[in-house]
């Protein structure tokens, strides 16, 4: 079976939560990586104007515990996707392609511009639908609940009227 | 706390490593890591992305909770604002449909292959946080600190304790998802 059911699949990430609070003191997201990983891009190229952004002082440029979590969201991804045979390349996704046609170049630019805008929203909002959504929701915190809210309500709206 | 373990950098990395191996693995068999799934969602036609979700925040909850109790964890709260969480949020939504990926999500794309997710998706989350690096220190003076609530919890913020928060959603969400199950969704 290639799909496992979402209710198993998300207790599975709810044990792996424990296992991270506990032997890691870390709750799983994945955003501030990205922001990291820019800093690390434009230190090459900018170094002076990277450690003197206030930003970059809060959010460091360096690869750390979360940073990693990513690479292995990759690599985990990746093996699921072989051993069920499920890998391919694909450059269009098919309800893309349904509405707007399966040209990669034009699905390419809108998904730079939706990652663009998911990128700045998600260091405004501080986290995305991990950080937020999973991690900060089942602690509770009235910041997530609220994010959360936010994230589906535009979200519904931006796919209902675009999708 | 196992305060030894967490100080212990080069290893806490190989341990981020493998929680992400996990976590990747679970996200693709849960069909999470596809764009059909997650702009399903949205579109309120496949409900898998949610069903994973409260999945999650049930088990998490409980034994994050439970764990704390025993003084084995402390919590990590995110503290918010008007002008943070509720702005940053919509944003966020909007960025979310328009690419059909979340930012844990997209790196699950790429190891299954989605190449959208790989040169566009990604390269874009990358240029949106340099954006918002650069306007930060504005942003934060001008519109940031608006109604700013800090770190708080739910059971906080109503005075009680967590458990009386914990027993009845830890009820009441799986009655949401057998109804979701009862309707087809």
């Amino acid at each position: 079976m290639h799909r496992w059911s979402p209710y198993a699949v998300g207790a599975g990430i709810g044990v792996l939560s424990w296992i991270s609070f506990l032997i890691s003191d870390k709750p799983l997201g994945a955003s501030t990586s990205f922001a990291r990983t820019t800093g690390m891009i434009l230190k090459v190229f900018h170094a002076e104007k990277v450690e003197r952004n206030r930003f970059f002082r809060e959010v460091e440029p360096q690869v750390d515990w979360q940073w990693m979590l990513v690479l292995g969201i990759v690599i985990g991804a990746a093996i699921a996707a072989l051993i069920s045979g499920d890998y391919g390349i694909t450059w269009v996704p098919q309800r893309w392609a349904l509405k707007f046609g399966a040209a990669p170049a034009v699905r390419l630019f809108w998904a730079l511009v939706g990652g663009t805008i998911m990128g700045i929203g998600a260091r405004w909002a501080g986290g995305c639908t991990s950080g937020h959504g999973i991690s900060g929701f089942f602690q509770l915190a009235v910041s997530s609940w609220i994010a959360v809210l936010c994230f589906f309500v535009s979200g519904t709206i931006t796919a209902l009227i675009l999708l | 706390m196992l305060v030894s373990l967490h100080t212990r950098r080069a290893l806490q990395l190989v341990m981020g490593l493998m929680t992400g191996i996990c976590l990747g693995f679970l996200l693709q068999k849960g069909g999470a890591t596809d764009y059909n799934v997650v702009t399903g969602q949205l579109m309120l036609l496949d409900f898998t992305i949610l069903k994973i979700m409260l999945s999650a925040v049930v088990t998490g909850m409980i034994g994050v909770y439970a764990l704390r109790e025993l003084g084995l964890v402390r919590l990590h709260i995110k503290s918010g604002s008007v002008g943070s969480t509720i702005v940053g949020g919509l944003i966020f939504g909007v960025g979310f449909a328009i690419l059909g990926y979340c930012p844990g999500t997209i790196a699950g794309a790429v190891g299954r292959g989605s190449m959208d997710a790989l040169f566009g998706g990604m390269i874009g989350m990358l240029v949106g946080s340099g954006i918002f690096a650069f306007i930060y220190d504005r942003l934060d003076k001008e519109l940031l600190s608006i109604g700013r609530f800090g770190p708080i919890t739910i059971p906080q913020l109503f005075k009680v304790s967590p458990w009386r928060v914990i027993i009845p959603l830890a009820l009441l969400i799986p009655c949401f998802m057998l109804a979701l199950e009862i309707f087809g969704l």
